[in-house]
C-alpha cells in the first residue's frame, strides 16, 4: 500500500513481548521469564489506574493486593457506576460443566473465528484459559450467579457458539460481576491501600524521559486541575461506541483518556472495528438521547422475523404464520435466531432496506416469545427473562409477554482500541491499557459475553502478571511537579479549557455532537463504501472547524460544569471519528464488525481478503500535514486456520 | 405536550437554593424524564442561562448515577422505576412538575440536583465484601449454593445503590441499603467468617457517616427502584443481635 492523500504508512509495529513454542504453555512462560519485585519494594511503587469498570476496579483492586500503592480515577460520582454494571447476558469460561465438548481450546477456537481472524492467538488462548479462574474469583467473592436445584451454576448458551459455557446473573451479569470487584475495591480502599478519586476525570497523560510518568486531572466538582505522578499508568478507560451519539454506552463514556494518550504517541488499533448488537430497543424521537440493549440471550428463545410483505402495517397477531418470515432461521438453518451479532444486525438493516421492517418508521424487527411462552410455559419465560421484559415495557409501553418486541440494531461495543504488546503495554513504556480500551483479544468482531470475561481477565489476572516486568526494570528516577513535562501537560489541560469557555459561539456541544453521529452511522455504520467514507472524512473535519468556531460553552471552569466537560470529550470524538473512516476506508475488505460493500460474495456474506488485509492497524496520530501513520502488525495463525466463516 | 417544570437550582453547597419555573413545551410523551430535562437544557444554554445540573449516566436505570425527587417523591410517580426509565407519557399536557434533589443529612447538595452519595461506598468499605484477595478462589463448583439461598442472595444484591431509599425516609437512613448488602453476602456460604463483624461494622459506618436512625417508617421500600423489601432490615437486625450478643 502506498501513501496517499488520506493516510501514510510507516514501519510495522512488532509485539516484542509475544512468546513462541507451544500455545498451551505460551502464558506460563510468558509469567516465568516476567521479572518479579520484591514484595518491600511494592509498597514504595505507585500505580495510577484511569476507570473502575471490570478491568478497572479489579485491576486496582488486585495491584492493592499485590502490595502496590494504586491511585483510582473514575468520572462518575462511585467506583460503582462504570458502564460494566450495564452488561445483562453473561460470561464465558471454558468450565465444560455441561460436559458438553467445550475445553479452553474450543473457546479459544470460537474467538479467534468469531473475530473473523483478525485477532492474536496468543493472547486469545490466555483469554481463554484464565476465562475459568474468573469464575472461581467470582463466586469467592459471593457473585450470585445463576444455580441450579441441586446448588451447582447454571450455563446457557449464547449467540454464536453450540456448547452453554456463559455463566450469568438473571440478565444483570455485568452488575453482579462489578459490584464484586467494587466490593474488592473498596475493601483496599477501607485497609489505604487505594486512594480512591471518584468524580476525577483524566484530561492529559505526563511522559517524562519516554516513560508514562503519570496523569493530569479535573475534579470535576471543583474544577481544580492537579497532576499525579505514579510509576506506571494503566488505562482501563472503556469503549468509544459514544462517537455514534447514539449507543448503549452510558451517556459519560468517553474516548477522552484513550485519545489524549494516542495523541501523545500511544498508537491506536483498528477503531473502524465496531459492533453493532442486534437486539437493540428501536429510536422513538428525536429527543432520543441513547439507546437501551436488550440482551442477546433473548435470541435463545425468541424468534426473529418480519411481515413477508412490504409495508405491512396489521398488528402482529393479526399476522398469519405463513406470511411471516423468520429470516434468520430461513437463511441459516443451522444456526438460526443465534448467528453471531454482525450477521444478525446486517440481516436486519437488509429487510428493513426492503421495506419490510416494523414499528415508527420501520426501522425494528420483531423478536417474538409466543413459541417460547407456549413450549415452556409464562413462568418459566419470566424466570429466564423477567427483568428484560419489564425493562422493555417500561420503555416502549408494550408488554412483550402479549405482543413481540420490536428490536433494532444500535451500537454497542468496539473491539479496536489502543494498540498494546502481549502484556498490555501501549506503545509507551509504562502505560498499560485494559479492558475494552485496548484492542487486543476480539479481534473485528467481539463474541456474546465475552466482554465481561476479556475485562476480568486482563484485570485479575493478566495484567498483574506483566506489569512486574516493567516495574522490576526500575526505580524510575523521581518525578518532580516542577518537571518540564509535568508542568507542560498541565499547561496544555488549562489552555483546552480556557479556549472552551472563550469561544462562546451559537451552537451546543450536544448539537455538535448528535451531527457527529449522524455522520458516522450513516457512513461508518453498519454498511461503509468508499464513496460514503470519503464524504464522511470531509463531513468530519469540516465540523471540527465548525466546533472550534462555533461552540458555546456555558459556566466557568472553577466549577461542576457538565458542558465543559461534554466539550473536551466531544472534540476527541471529532478526531477519532475521522480516524476511524480513514481506517475504514483503507481497510477495503469486510471482516466482522466492518463491512465494506464493495466487498461481498454475490449471496451478500462478508468477503474478507487475508492476502491482503491480515494484520492489525495501528495507526499514529495525524501528523502536521493531517495524516495519520499505518503502522501494521501483521496476524499469524498456526493454529486456527481462517476459513470463511460460515453459520448457514 | 406542554408542562412546566419547577426545579431546584443552587449553584454550590454555599448557595441557599430556591425553585425556578420553567416552561417545556412540544415534548413527546416518549421521551424520558431526562431526556426531557435535557431538551431544556439545550434551551437554557442557547438563551445564555446555567443549564441544570443532575446525576445520570447509564440511563437504563442500573448504574444507580440518576437520583431526582420528583413531585415530592424520590424517582417519581412509578413503581420500581429509576428517574431515567420514567417517561412522560405518565404526565399530562398542562402538568406542573416539582423537580428536586435527594435531600439527606449524609448526601450534601453539590450544585442543582447533585448530591454527594460517597457516604455510601464507606459503609461498603467497612465491610459491604467477602475477603477473598484474587488468586485464593478454589473450584466455582466446590462450595454448592442452595438455589433458595443463591435466588434470595441475588435478590438483595439488586441494589443499585442510588439512594433513593435515603431520599425518602425521614430520618434519612440508610438502613434498607446496608440491609441489602448485609443479606445478600449473609445468605452465602463463603460470606459466613465475617457475617457477624461485617453486620456490626457497617451499621457503625452508616452512623459515622451521619445517616439516621431506622424507625420502620417503610418509605425505603416505597421507593426502591429495585424492590428491595423492608423485611431485609428485620433481617439485619436480628443479625446485629446475634452479632453483638457473640462478641
Amino acid at each position: 500500500m502506498t501513501d496517499n492523500e488520506f493516510w501514510t504508512e510507516g514501519e510495522p509495529v512488532v509485539d516484542k513481548a509475544a512468546p513462541d513454542g507451544p500455545i498451551e504453555t505460551r502464558w506460563e512462560r510468558r509469567k516465568f521469564a516476567a521479572k518479579l519485585v520484591n514484595p518491600a519494594n511494592r509498597r514504595k511503587l505507585t500505580i495510577i489506574v484511569v476507570g473502575t469498570g471490570l478491568a478497572g476496579g479489579s485491576a486496582a483492586a488486585t495491584l492493592a493486593e499485590q502490595g502496590y500503592h494504586v491511585k483510582s480515577y473514575c468520572y462518575q460520582d462511585s467506583p460503582r457506576r462504570a458502564h460494566s454494571i450495564a452488561a445483562q447476558g453473561g460470561i464465558n469460561a471454558a468450565k465444560n460443566y455441561r460436559n458438553d465438548g467445550d475445553s479452553v481450546y474450543r473457546l479459544f477456537y470460537d474467538t479467534v473465528k468469531g473475530g473473523d481472524f483478525r485477532a492474536r492467538e496468543s493472547n486469545v488462548y490466555r483469554l481463554a484459559q484464565e476465562s475459568v479462574n474468573i469464575i472461581d474469583q467470582a463466586v469467592a467473592q459471593g457473585v450470585p450467579f445463576a444455580r441450579e436445584y441441586g446448588g451447582l451454576l447454571d450455563n446457557r448458551s449464547f449467540g454464536g457458539t453450540q456448547v452453554s459455557r456463559t455463566f450469568y446473573a438473571r440478565g444483570q451479569t455485568g452488575q453482579q460481576l462489578l459490584i464484586g470487584a467494587y466490593q474488592a475495591l473498596e475493601r483496599q480502599i477501607g485497609l489505604g491501600n487505594v486512594e480512591m478519586n471518584a468524580r476525577h476525570e483524566m484530561l492529559e497523560l505526563i511522559i517524562v524521559d519516554g516513560k508514562a510518568r503519570g496523569i493530569v486531572v479535573r475534579d470535576m466538582v471543583t474544577g481544580q486541575i492537579t497532576t499525579e505522578l505514579a510509576d506506571a499508568v494503566v488505562l482501563a478507560s472503556g469503549g468509544y461506541g459514544n462517537v455514534f451519539f447514539l449507543s448503549t454506552n452510558a451517556k459519560g463514556c468517553n474516548v477522552t483518556a484513550s485519545w489524549r494518550a494516542h495523541r501523545k504517541g500511544a498508537l491506536f488499533a483498528n477503531p473502524c472495528y465496531t459492533q453493532i448488537h442486534p437486539t437493540c430497543i428501536p429510536e422513538s424521537g428525536s429527543h432520543q438521547s441513547k439507546l437501551t440493549l436488550m440482551s442477546e440471550s433473548l435470541r435463545n428463545d425468541g424468534r426473529v422475523w418480519v411481515p413477508k410483505a412490504q409495508k405491512d402495517t396489521r398488528r402482529p397477531a393479526d399476522i398469519p404464520e405463513d406470511e411471516r418470515d423468520y429470516y434468520l432461521e430461513r437463511i441459516y438453518p443451522s444456526f438460526g435466531n443465534l448467528v453471531p451479532r454482525d450477521i444478525a444486525s446486517r440481516a436486519a438493516k437488509n429487510v428493513c432496506d426492503e421495506g419490510r421492517g416494523v414499528g415508527p418508521g420501520g426501522l425494528g424487527v420483531y423478536l417474538d416469545f409466543a413459541d417460547a411462552i407456549s413450549r415452556l410455559g409464562h413462568k418459566a419465560v419470566e424466570a429466564k427473562y423477567g427483568n428484560l421484559f419489564e425493562m422493555y415495557q417500561r420503555i416502549t409501553g408494550e408488554d412483550p409477554y402479549e405482543t413481540p418486541m420490536r428490536i433494532y440494531p444500535a451500537v454497542h461495543y468496539t473491539m479496536g482500541g489502543l494498540w498494546v504488546d502481549y502484556d498490555l503495554q501501549s506503545t509507551i513504556p509504562g502505560m498499560f491499557v485494559v479492558g475494552e480500551a485496548n484492542f487486543s483479544d476480539h479481534g473485528a468482531n467481539r463474541l456474546g459475553a465475552s466482554a465481561l470475561m476479556q475485562g476480568l481477565a486482563d484485570g485479575y489476572f493478566v495484567l498483574p502478571n506483566t506489569i512486574n516486568n516493567y516495574l522490576a526494570s526500575g526505580p524510575f528516577p523521581k518525578v518532580s511537579q516542577t518537571d518540564e513535562a509535568v508542568v507542560a501537560a498541565r499547561k496544555q489541560v488549562e489552555d483546552q479549557i480556557e479556549k472552551f469557555l472563550s469561544i462562546d459561539g451559537d451552537r451546543t456541544v450536544d448539537s455538535f455532537h448528535r451531527e457527529l453521529g449522524h455522520i458516522m452511522w450513516e457512513y461508518c455504520g453498519m454498511e461503509r463504501t468508499e464513496e460514503g467514507l470519503t464524504k464522511a472524512i470531509g463531513l468530519i473535519r469540516a465540523l471540527k472547524e465548525e466546533f472550534w468556531t462555533r461552540v458555546k460553552v456555558p459556566g466557568k471552569g472553577e466549577e461542576l460544569n457538565q458542558n465543559l466537560e461534554k466539550a473536551g470529550r466531544v472534540a476527541d470524538f471529532i478526531e477519532l471519528g475521522e480516524l476511524m473512516c480513514i481506517d475504514a476506508l483503507h481497510r477495503r475488505e469486510s471482516c466482522g464488525g466492518h463491512f465494506r460493500a464493495e466487498s461481498q460474495t454475490p449471496d451478500g456474506e462478508a468477503l474478507r481478503h487475508d492476502d491482503e488485509f491480515s494484520y492489525a492497524a495501528a495507526w499514529e496520530y495525524f501528523a502536521a500535514d493531517g495524516r495519520p501513520t499505518l503502522h501494521k502488525e501483521m496476524l499469524e495463525f498456526e493454529y486456527v486456520h481462517p476459513s470463511t466463516r460460515s453459520y448457514k | 405536550m406542554d408542562i412546566q417544570v419547577r426545579v431546584w437550582r443552587q449553584s454550590g453547597p454555599a448557595d441557599r437554593g430556591r425553585m425556578v419555573g420553567y416552561d417545556v413545551k412540544d415534548i413527546s410523551p416518549d421521551a424520558s424524564f431526562l431526556e426531557m430535562i435535557d431538551v431544556l437544557n439545550e434551551k437554557l444554554i442557547l438563551d445564555g442561562d446555567d443549564p441544570i445540573a443532575f446525576d445520570h449516566d447509564c440511563r437504563e436505570g442500573i448504574c444507580g448515577a440518576c437520583s431526582m425527587v420528583i413531585n415530592g417523591v424520590a424517582h417519581g410517580p412509578e413503581k420500581a422505576t429509576t428517574t431515567c426509565q420514567l417517561h412522560m407519557r405518565h404526565f399530562k399536557d398542562g402538568d406542573v412538575i416539582d423537580v428536586e434533589p435527594w435531600r439527606a443529612a449524609a448526601f450534601p447538595v453539590i450544585k442543582d440536583l447533585v448530591v454527594d452519595r460517597s457516604a455510601f461506598d464507606q459503609i461498603i468499605q467497612a465491610g459491604g465484601y467477602i475477603s477473598a484477595p484474587t488468586g485464593t478462589a478454589p473450584d466455582a463448583h466446590a462450595t454448592p449454593v442452595p438455589k433458595k439461598d443463591a435466588d434470595a442472595a441475588f435478590e438483595a444484591a439488586t441494589c443499585i445503590g442510588c439512594g433513593a431509599c435515603v431520599a425518602a425516609c425521614p430520618n434519612g437512613s440508610s438502613m434498607l441499603f446496608t440491609a441489602a448488602k448485609v443479606t445478600h453476602l449473609g445468605l452465602m456460604p463463603q460470606g459466613q467468617p465475617e457475617r457477624d463483624s461485617r453486620v456490626i461494622d457497617m451499621l457503625q459506618a452508616q452512623d459515622d457517616a451521619g445517616f439516621g436512625g431506622c424507625t420502620n417508617m417503610g418509605e425505603c421500600a416505597e421507593v426502591c427502584p429495585k424492590g428491595i423489601p423492608l423485611s431485609l432490615i428485620g433481617r439485619l437486625n436480628s443479625d446485629y443481635r446475634k452479632a453483638i450478643a457473640k462478641s
